[in-house]
C-alpha cells in the first residue's frame, strides 16, 4: 500500500480580530495531523493564532472561463459606490 | 476556444502582469517549464538540509546551534511551500521525490561539495544563501500565482539565514588567527561554488529566453551573477578575507566588478552528478524516503481507523 498522503489547504488567522487567510496548502493522513503540520511549516514566527484546514477535494472554485459572465456585469455598477453621488463642497460629514 | 486564441489570451495576461492561477489555461511547455524549476527549487531546499545537519550537533554554542536547526528547520519548510506550489501544476509528490531519486530531476550544484569546518557553516549563510536570495527576489514576481506567493514566504525568512553567516564569518575573522584562517578557507572553496549556483552564462543557457518571455525568469544568469559579485565584495572586505580570484577588480567605466572565468567544466561535471557529495546527498533521500515509509503507511491507516469509528 503506498497512498499520497491526502492534500489540505491551509488557512490562518494572523490576529484576533482578523479572519482566516489562505496560505497554502501541505499533505496529511487526516485533519489533526494537517494542523499540527500546519503550525510547524505556516506559524514558525508568530504569523497566527488559529488555524483552519480543509481537504482539498472538499473545495469547489469558479470556473476561471465564467470569469466574463460573472464579474463582468460588476463593473458598470458605478453607483453602487459612494463616491458615484454629487455632494456639495460644503458638506462636511456624511 | 482554440489553442491559438487560448494563447494569444495568455500571452496577453502575461504581457499585463497578470498572474496566471492553476485552473487557468496555459501552454503545456509553460506548465512543464514551471514544473521542472519549482520541482529542482524544492528538491534544493530539501538537499540544501543535509550539509547543514552535519553540524547541528557540532555547533560551538548553544547560540549557534538553534540558529542552525532554525535554518534547517526553515529549509523544510521552504521546500514544503514548493512542492505545494508544484502540485498545483497537477503532478503527484511521490512523482516529484522519484525524479529527484532517480536522479532525473536536478538540484542545485552547491550541495554537492562537503561541508568541512565550522566556518564552512558561516560561508554557505554568507554566500550561498546570498546568492539564493539574489535569485529568488525577483521570483516573488514570477508569472505563475502559487509559485511567486511561496516565494514571498522564502525571501522572508531567508534573509535571517545569510545574517547568521555572516556573523559567523565575522566572529571568526576578529577570532584568533586559526580562526581567521578557517574562515579564509570556507571562503576559497565556497566562492566559485557560490558563482555557478546562478547557472550557465547566458550564452549558453537554453531556458532563460523562454522563461523571460513568460515571466517566469526576470533577469538572465549573468546579470543575477554579476549583482551578486558587486554586492559581496564589499562585504568580503568588511570581514577581511581575500576573495581567491586574481583576476577580480573593479571597472569603473561598467561600475560592476571585473571578475575571472568560472570553471565550467567543473559545473557541468557536478551536474550531471559527479561531484564530491552526489551519491552521499541522494544516497540520504533515499534512505529518509524508504526508512518513513512505514511511517507513512502507519498514518494512513490509522486515519482510516478513525473514520471509520466516527461513521459507527
Amino acid at each position: 500500500m503506498n497512498k499520497n498522503w491526502p492534500l489540505w489547504e491551509i488557512f490562518i488567522r494572523s490576529k484576533a480580530g482578523l479572519n482566516h487567510k489562505h496560505v497554502g496548502s501541505l499533505h496529511a493522513a487526516d485533519a489533526d495531523m494537517a494542523v499540527q503540520n500546519a503550525r510547524d511549516v505556516y506559524t514558525r514566527r508568530n504569523e497566527g493564532v488559529s488555524i483552519w484546514v480543509v481537504e482539498t477535494k472538499h473545495i469547489t472554485a469558479s470556473d476561471p472561463d465564467d470569469s466574463d459572465q460573472m464579474y463582468e456585469p460588476a463593473k458598470d455598477k458605478a453607483y453602487r459606490h459612494p463616491t458615484f453621488y454629487d455632494l456639495p463642497d460644503e458638506l462636511k460629514h456624511m | 476556444m482554440s489553442t491559438e486564441l487560448l494563447e494569444q489570451k495568455f500571452n496577453e495576461k502575461i504581457d499585463q502582469e497578470v498572474r496566471i492561477e492553476p485552473k487557468d489555461w496555459m501552454p503545456e511547455k509553460y506548465r512543464k517549464t514551471l514544473i521542472r524549476q519549482i520541482s529542482q527549487h524544492a528538491h534544493s531546499e530539501i538537499v540544501g538540509m543535509l550539509p547543514e545537519a552535519n553540524w547541528i550537533t557540532r555547533a560551538p554554542s548553544l547560540r549557534r546551534k538553534a540558529a542552525a536547526l532554525a535554518k534547517v528547520q526553515d529549509e523544510a519548510g521552504h521546500g514544503l511551500y514548493l512542492y505545494s506550489a508544484c502540485e498545483t501544476l497537477g503532478v503527484e509528490r511521490d512523482d516529484l521525490l522519484a525524479d529527484l531519486h532517480s536522479g532525473k530531476a536536478k538540484y542545485s550544484s552547491i550541495f554537492n561539495y562537503p561541508t568541512l569546518s565550522w566556518a564552512d557553516m558561516g560561508a554557505i549563510g554568507w554566500l550561498v544563501d546570498g546568492a539564493a536570495i539574489m535569485n529568488q527576489v525577483p521570483l516573488c514576481r514570477a508569472s505563475y500565482g502559487p509559485y511567486a506567493r511561496a516565494m514571498v514566504r522564502v525571501c522572508k525568512e531567508e534573509s535571517f539565514h545569510q545574517r547568521q553567516g555572516y556573523e559567523i564569518m565575522l566572529t571568526l575573522c576578529k577570532g584568533s588567527e586559526a580562526q581567521k584562517k578557517m574562515a579564509q578557507d570556507a571562503l576559497n572553496r565556497w566562492w566559485w561554488p557560490s558563482l555557478m549556483m546562478f547557472g550557465p552564462t547566458d550564452a549558453d543557457s537554453k531556458h532563460t529566453e523562454q522563461s523571460m518571455r513568460w515571466g517566469i525568469k526576470r533577469f538572465t544568469n549573468d546579470e543575477l551573477r554579476q549583482k551578486f559579485v558587486d554586492v559581496t565584495i564589499p562585504q568580503a572586505e568588511i570581514l577581511g578575507l581575500t576573495v581567491p580570484d586574481k583576476d577580480l577588480k573593479w571597472n569603473e567605466e561598467r561600475g560592476h566588478y571585473d571578475f575571472g572565468e568560472i570553471n565550467w567544466e567543473e559545473f557541468f561535471n557536478v551536474i550531471s552528478g559527479n561531484g564530491p557529495c552526489n551519491k552521499q546527498r541522494i544516497d540520504a533521500r533515499k534512505k529518509a524516503y524508504d526508512d518513513g515509509a512505514w511511517v507513512r503507511e502507519a498514518a494512513n491507516a490509522y486515519a482510516e481507523k478513525k473514520a471509520k469509528k466516527k461513521v459507527a
